[in-house]
């Protein structure tokens, strides 16, 4: 018998934060593909945002560290590359926390990536931008022509 | 085949250290941050390749890995082209130099992307789409740079001129490579890069002489220093570990 289930399982990946933006766990963002049972085992696939994320190595452990101190030990974390990571996989919640925490959600018109919607402090469409490349490889940085605050935009990938 | 792999990882590893030379000292912050990020998709990247490499090497042992692969081979190990080991020049150097990488390297996963092999296609697909803003960010400033002030186009006229003849490798097929292919990939990179360095009203260089040797091991003498730098710690404490 195995010690957990899958259901459990989701439920305390769903509680393990993105080292880089603590307001979003890692199924809010997608990285979290598939938990499934396998020959006495758990595997857990997750896939990277950016192949060069930092991050990753960090959520492995996380991820081995929660399930561990929750009596789950029968368990192995497999990268999965193919399909390529992508924002569509970011949940509503996350992109609503996301706009709390005052980075502007990835949002895409005709398929491609129109830009941020609105300002994060204000909600001014009214915005330009600054930088391709943000404060991290996932995002690009703006700035709000009406309150002039710059801000993070979480770009479409 | 694990030439094959190894020439990816190494092209990605090398050009990173290079990159990585100008964090803290980019022009203005954000484009040193869009270099150091771009820097940090290329070595994601070769991480990728490492690691499937010393997957298909580890037949008898596990011997190799991501880790030893890169910092435990000898230079004359490296089949990465001689275009990526250059110094960094300046600014207008290390920019032309990324958009002319980005655009070979966008060609040539745009194929492995199709390969039969599971694990390139995989790793091919994922890395196109950073590449795609890889391109987009070192394009516009070859632009802005050669069709701007005459002291900036004249900089970037002596980067084309250095850097021209090093390009000739990338199409020239190591014994990894097709023939045919490395012709395609050629015509279709002249495509792409050509009216983009004339809307920056630089020249390309004519009669230009084409260096080769890197993708069978032959560097230049940049090479053996950039790999002190880089292999230092792992030769002084091999298997230190964070
Ligand atoms: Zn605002």
């Amino acid at each position: 018998m195995l010690n957990g289930n899958i259901e459990n399982i989701n439920l305390l990946l769903g509680e393990i934060c993105d080292p880089e933006i603590p307001v979003l766990t890692i199924t809010d963002l997608g990285i979290v593909r598939k938990v499934f049972e396998e020959n006495n085992l758990f595997i857990i696939q997750i896939t990277p945002t950016y192949s060069g994320c930092p991050a990753m190595d960090m959520i492995s452990m996380e991820i081995r560290m929660k399930l561990i101190e929750n009596g789950i030990k029968n368990f192995k974390i497999e990268t999965v590359l193919s399909p390529a990571w992508t924002t569509d996989w970011m949940s509503e919640n996350g992109k609503k926390k996301l706009a709390e925490y005052g980075i502007a959600h990835p949002n895409k018109f005709n398929n491609v990536d129109a830009g941020p919607k609105e300002c994060p402090q204000c909600h001014s469409a009214n915005t330009i931008l600054i930088s391709n490349f943000g404060s991290t490889a996932c995002k690009a940085l703006y700035q709000c022509n009406d309150c002039k605050e710059p801000f993070d935009y979480f770009k479409c990938h | 085949m694990i030439n094959r792999i190894l020439n990816l990882a190494d092209n990605n590893l090398i050009l990173c250290q290079r990159n990585g030379e100008w964090c803290g000292h980019g022009p203005i912050l954000e484009q040193d941050i869009a270099i150091t990020n771009i820097t940090l998709d290329l070595l994601g990247q070769a991480r990728l390749w490492y690691q499937y490499a010393s997957t298909l090497m580890n037949v008898d042992n596990n011997s190799y890995s991501e880790d030893s692969l890169a910092y435990r081979r000898n230079e004359r190990e490296f089949l990465n082209i001689l275009m990526v080991e250059l110094p960094k020049g300046n600014w207008g150097f290390t920019i032309l130099r990324q958009y002319f990488f980005s655009q070979f390297q966008f060609l040539l996963y745009s194929r492995l992307k199709n390969s039969g092999d599971t694990t390139v296609a995989a790793i091919a697909e994922k890395s196109l789409k950073e590449i795609s803003y890889h391109i987009k960010w070192s394009s516009e400033w070859v632009l802005r740079l050669g069709d701007g002030t005459d002291e900036s186009h004249e900089k970037m006229q002596d980067a084309l001129d250095d850097l021209w003849p090093y390009t000739g490798e990338m199409f020239i097929a190591a014994n990894f490579e097709n023939e045919d292919e490395c012709n395609e990939l050629k015509i279709e990179w002249l495509q792409k890069v050509s009216p983009l360095l004339e809307e920056a009203t630089l020249n390309i260089p004519e009669n230009t002489f084409m260096q080769t040797g890197g993708k069978s091991g032959i560097h230049t003498e940049h090479l053996g220093y950039l790999l002190a730098e880089m292999q230092y710690l792992q030769r002084a404490y091999p298997d230190a570990k964070w």
